[in-house]
Parts: structure tokens; sequence; C-alpha cells
């Protein structure tokens, strides 16, 4: 299987997918997007980072970076919680770049930030240690673009086969969508 | 073209002092300050049969070597090391296809690399390709774009064994177990 992992490259991960003799796409698809749109010299404040996901020049460099893969590429997806800093309508054409990239039956997790009264809410770094633990390292907080409920999430995934919805304990809402 | 690090530094020069009043120079005995290092060889033996493209080094092409070579200046091309290791320093900038034994990097990479062993990819490296290799290791704080195949070694085959000779049973010697096994097998 090919698994596509938006973490960035760690070796717990690393080691647990390639021992299942699974191939592992590794990119760090948060610092992509700050290379993009965050790069003046000053770094962009959250506002022009958000502005600037709608300039159809950068939007293109953009995609040139990351998500540049063929249709039916991947097996699963861990995009852990990259989608909150994503604006409209980045975000819509990020998902369906997703839904053609992976094969069908293929499944993708996400995790989204449910407190809405946090402005700048926690990133991690994920790693896949065991079957059962997956190691949270804090990297910073930031703004995320919008806070997601159920019915935002059903309606990004509406071309999805099935989204589930699970609340974890750190103030996550885990989603696993099939495809 | 290739730098080879040096196997032996040459001795430092011993610094004399002036003399003093209250304490005259010796003939023929160098006197310094500062301490002397032994004379001794060096003993690093890591370093021997390694080719080392220097910081200043910018090379195109295609690199083909039957030695361990490490990279600090800039590459544009090919490197084939097949049994040997490659390394490309902090200050090594690597745009190729590599093939090795072993590779390490602690500078920046970008192109597909296949390595029979292992590769490491050190803190504060640069990796952006997809990667062929029995074992991987990535440190903390290193960047990777890219896919990781991990092909597996495989096991060396037995060698052939030779059919044991089967003994010989007579008719009226034979067990029971025995001949109930003869009876198994195909004529």
């Amino acid at each position: 299987m090919a698994i596509l992992d938006f973490a960035g490259a760690s070796q717990a991960t690393v080691s647990f997918v390639t021992n299942y003799g699974h191939r592992l796409y590794s990119d760090d698809f948060v610092r992509q997007l700050d290379r993009v749109f965050r790069s003046s010299p000053a770094g962009a404040s959250d506002a022009e980072f958000f502005e600037n996901q709608t300039n159809p020049a950068l939007v293109s460099d953009f995609f040139e970076l990351a998500l540049n893969f063929d249709d039916g590429s991947f097996d699963g997806a861990l995009v852990w919680d990259s989608l909150q800093f994503l604006s409209s309508p980045l975000l819509q054409t990020v998902v369906a770049k997703l839904h053609r990239m992976l094969r069908p039956g293929a499944s993708l997790l996400a995790l989204f930030h449910t407190d809405e009264r946090i402005e700048n809410i926690p990133t991690y770094a994920y790693r896949i240690h065991d079957k059962r633990t997956i190691q949270m390292v804090s990297r910073s907080h930031r703004k995320p673009a919008q806070i997601f409920n159920n019915r935002n999430l059903e309606k990004l995934f509406q071309d999805f086969q099935s989204v589930k919805f699970f609340l974890t304990r750190d103030r996550l809402r885990e989603v696993i969508v099939r495809r | 073209m290739w730098n080879r690090r040096k196997e032996e530094e040459p001795a430092p020069k011993p610094t004399s002092v002036p003399p003093t009043v209250s304490q005259p120079a010796k003939e023929g005995i160098p006197m310094s300050t500062q301490p002397t290092r032994p004379l001794e060889p060096r003993t690093d033996t890591t370093r021997g049969g390694v080719a080392i493209l220097g910081k200043s080094v910018i090379l195109k092409g295609q690199i083909y070597g039957r030695e361990d070579v490490t990279i600090d200046g800039e590459v544009e091309g090919t490197v084939e090391l097949q049994e040997h290791r490659l390394t490309v320093g902090p200050t090594g900038k690597v745009v190729a296809t590599i093939k090795a034994r072993e590779i390490v990097v602690l500078g920046t990479v970008q192109g597909n690399i296949e390595t029979r062993e292992k590769i490491e990819i050190r803190k504060d490296a640069k990796v952006v390709g997809d990667i062929r290799t029995a074992r991987i290791v990535i440190e903390d704080g290193a960047f990777f774009k890219g896919s990781i195949d991990i092909v597996r070694a495989e096991a060396p085959k037995p060698a052939a064994v030779p059919p044991k000779p089967q003994p010989v049973a007579s008719a009226g010697t034979q067990s029971p177990a025995a001949a109930a096994s003869a009876g198994d097998v195909k004529r």
C-alpha cells in the first residue's frame, strides 16, 4: 500500500509504516504552506497568510510544491491537523485533490480542534509509535482559518463515501473519511 | 578536482622562548610555552580512502567511485558508489541521482536515492526525492519530502543439501512404522 503522511518525516512513523511493507510518502504540509504563503522576509501576519491563500500565483506555486501526484496514487492519507490552516477556496481545492489522489476504498485521517474560544490553537508533529500510540510533539500555536463542526466537515468531505467522527480527550475531533 | 584529506598533519613548529637571565636557553633543546603535540602517527583509519570534494568545488557531471566520498561542495548530475559510502557534509548541496552502499546526509540532497544498506538523514539536513533503501534513520529536525521504499535484503539461499542416503531395510527386519512410511513413498 502507499500511504501519504502530511506530518513530515519522523523515524517512528517511517518505521511503523514501512515495517508493514507499505510505501510511505512524507511531506511537511504546514511547512510548505508557510513557505509559500508566509514567505515575506518579516514573516506574514496571520491575516496576510490567509489572504495570500487567495492569490492565484501563490496557489499555483503551492501546488507545484505539494500534492502534485497522479490520480489514485494512495491507499491512505494521514492529513493530521493541517486542513485547519487553509481558507476557502484553497481548502476545497486541497480536499478535491486528496479525493482524486486516493484510490476508491482508501482512508483519510484528519484532526480538527474543537475549542472555539481559543484564538491560537496548539499544533503538533504526529508520530505513530505503534498500533495504540500516537506521540504528539508540540510545535507551536497558530490561528486556524476556521473551527469546524460536524456539519462543516460533512459538507467538506461530501464527495467521499463516508465520514466518521470521534472526539478525543485533547479537544480534537478525529475524522476518518473513506474514499 | 578531488581533495584528499592528508593523513598526517605537519608537526607544529616549536616556538622558542627568548632566553632570560634567570633561565638561560640550552642549545639544541627547543623550548616552548605551548604544549607540544606528540608526533604519533594518526591512528584514525576512518579517513583512509575517503575522497573529499571541498566546500568551494562545484561539479557538474557523473561521479563514479570505488572508495568512500564526502561532498562538502556542490554536485549536479549522478553519483554512483555501489560498494561505498557517500557523506554529504553540512555545506554540501547535491542535485543528483545517487546510488551507494550507504549514505549520510548532513546537507542538502535533491534527487532520487538508492542505497543497498542504509541512509541516515541527520538533523538540519534536507532531502527531496524518492528513497529506496534497506534501512533508514531520520533525526528530528531533518526535512524530508519524498517516498520511502524499504527494500528487504534477500536472505542468502541455503546451499543445496545432497539427499540423505536412505537406509536399506531388508524385508525381514523392517519395523511396522518403517513399513508404513515406505508405503507413502511414490514409486
